[in-house]
């Protein structure tokens, strides 16, 4: 299972779609490691700077509606290669979300409010965050702070990410 | 209970229900083309597992990049080609062949009332205007529909749209479906199916409901759906006419896909369209819509008539009826890709392209290219285009420039006066 816990990388934006996450251009590569370097390169976002914001990042979190746009899979790897797994949002694109649970990574959504606390209490603040996919809790810490949210996911969702993805769970199954 | 249309394509294609509202459901077409198939099957490959469900219900296309354009689109194109060789997949079109995948294979026949669709591609949900079940999806999706022939999906809820009133001269499928976008927002659809009906869209082509079904995705919408009428019945005739022996018998078994009279949904919407004006979009967000007469002043450098949104003969003669007897303007490049082969002779055979190339216009072969940025019109850092594609992302179609979507009536006016401009103008 992949790592799910570490520094966050705080996008305060609604509807970042697929093209911003990775530009068409890249759609050539052919692997995943190339990508690497253009994450987030067209993101519209004042006081983002792609260039040293990414770096040493596990877990995005953001606003409404992330990943809308394009079915590329190349979303999740580009996150994935920059060493990112999780991404917390008020809500999702459908298929984004979808290949995120695909690829074994999580995409977790939480109430608007939380979102909302979350950002007031921590974003412009060096935080971290610890998952406990037992307990379905997120601890969240900085400079002294600390503060819990519990979060769900499907049992489905759940055995994708156990079982390290789809391709195999569907080809054992059906 | 009563079932809306996916309900019904859901209940008769179920396999399993891992969990939740979770549903697997059997496919009965799976899609593909050079962009996102290649890295499936090259991790099928690795997994070991290079096998297909069924050759003959996977189709394919090079159509994104083509001709290729580099040393990396090439071998793209080559792994798809060598895997529909080595798997004895006859419905493949390679360069020649080949168009706007979207376009090519409703044109082929392959989408029928009650189908299930996937596609590496998040315009898929264009194949719902023959009422079916048609959604994008990502690699892993796709190679799992490619090795298996199911996809998991949360069982549908519908949004119903019924669009009423009288379209009103200069208004298109393109202007309806903007005005809708507009009042979902981009993300009003979200995980929920939305059927098109009403007297509008009863009235209206294959190739309108495409267009309609095609920006489904753009307000997150998973699958757009028409119902099937005798205008469903009179496009696919030439494929089914030995399956029926009549096409009313054809329109008899189509229509037990319509939903039922007392089918539960998420949201039905009256949207009249009888003020509604041609519009086009003003941001980096395909739900920001403004009338063209708000937009006059923008000047556009370049006009890409295409897509597998406005790609069609219709969208051509559309399109030419505007541009015949006048010329684009100087300060603007004119490119127009007719979505299919068939699209193309169709419009050379009517004289259509004649109009285009007369008027100034550049005529490519059919590709996707410009729409994404990929090749074949690519726009400079603060250029802007006036197109007749789907997403106004930022970055969409080159780095740094600006995509208003439009129809290709509002396009081609636009072209000629070398600002965004209503085509009664030129009427």
């Amino acid at each position: 299972m992949k790592n799910f816990s570490g520094k966050m990388l705080f996008l305060d934006r609604s509807d970042i779609n697929t093209d911003e996450i990775i530009p068409a251009k890249y759609l050539t590569e052919i692997s995943k490691e190339a990508l690497k370097p253009h994450l987030l390169e067209d993101l519209q976002l004042n006081g983002f700077a792609q260039a040293k914001d990414i770096k040493g990042k596990s877990v995005i979190i953001t606003r409404a509606n992330f990943g809308c746009g394009s079915s590329r899979e190349h979303a999740p790897w580009a996150l994935e290669v920059n060493g990112i797994n999780m991404v917390i949002a008020e809500s999702f694109a459908r298929i984004f979300r979808q290949n995120m649970f695909n690829c074994g990574m999580m995409a977790v959504e939480l109430p608007g409010q939380t979102i909302n606390h979350i950002f007031q209490v921590f974003s412009g603040k060096e935080t971290s965050i610890e998952t406990d996919l037992e307990k379905n809790i997120f601890i969240l810490k900085a400079d002294g702070l600390e503060e819990k949210a519990g979060f769900s996911i499907s049992d489905f969702d759940r055995s994708l990410v156990a079982s390290g993805g789809w391709v195999e769970y569907a080809d054992s199954k059906y | 209970m009563g079932k809306t249309v996916a309900e019904k394509i859901f209940d008769s294609h179920f396999v399993d229900n891992p969990s939740g509202d979770i549903h697997v459901i059997s496919l009965d077409a799976v899609f593909c083309h050079e962009i996102t198939t290649p890295v499936a099957i090259n991790d099928l490959v690795s997994r070991n597992k290079d096998r297909v469900f069924d050759p003959d219900k996977i189709k394919a296309v090079i159509d994104h990049v083509t001709p290729a354009k580099d040393s990396k689109t090439a071998m793209q194109g080559k792994i798809l080609r060598d895997w529909a060789s080595r798997h004895n997949i006859r419905d493949f079109f390679d360069i020649g062949r080949n168009g706007v995948c979207h376009a090519i294979f409703p044109e082929k026949g392959f989408v029928r009332p009650g189908h299930t669709v996937i596609m590496g591609d998040s315009h898929t949900c264009t194949h719902g205007a023959f009422c079916a079940f048609a959604a994008g999806v990502g690699t892993t999706d796709l190679e799992v529909g490619i090795l298996k022939g199911v996809c998991a999906f949360h069982y549908p809820s519908t949004i119903k749209i019924n669009i009423v009133g009288k379209m009103q001269a200069g208004v298109y499928a393109k202007d309806v479906i903007l005005s809708i976008i507009g009042r979902l927002g981009v993300n009003g659809a979200t995980n929920k199916v939305i059927e098109f009906t009403g007297p509008v869209v009863n009235t209206m082509s294959m190739e309108a409901r495409m267009t309609l079904c095609n920006m489904a995705i753009e307000a997150g919408g998973t699958s757009g759906i028409c119902y099937p009428d005798m205008t469903t019945v009179e496009y696919l005739w030439e494929f089914i006419k030995d399956k029926y022996p009549t096409k009313e018998k054809a329109f008899e078994e189509f229509k037990k896909f319509s939903p039922d009279p007392d089918a539960k949904y998420h949201d039905v919407i009256e949207h009249d369209i009888s003020r509604l004006e041609p519009v086009v979009t003003f941001g980096f967000k395909p739900d920001q819509v403004k009338p063209v007469k708000e937009m006059e002043k923008t000047k556009v450098d370049q006009v890409y008539i295409g897509s597998c949104t406005n790609g069609r003969i219709e969208d051509l003669r559309i399109a030419a009826q505007v541009l015949k007897g006048n010329k684009i303007s100087d300060s603007v490049r004119g490119i127009i890709s007719p979505a299919t082969p068939k699209v193309f002779r169709q419009a050379m055979d009517e004289g259509i392209l004649k109009i285009f190339m007369d008027a100034g216009f550049c005529v490519t072969n059919p590709t996707c290219g410009a729409c994404l940025g990929m090749s074949n019109g690519v726009l400079a850092e603060g250029e802007v285009c006036g197109s007749t594609t789907n997403r106004n992302f930022n970055g969409r179609m080159g780095k740094g420039a600006m995509v208003h979507l439009m129809s290709p009536a509002t396009a081609a006016a636009s072209a000629i006066s070398g600002h965004i401009t209503n085509s009664s103008l030129y009427k």
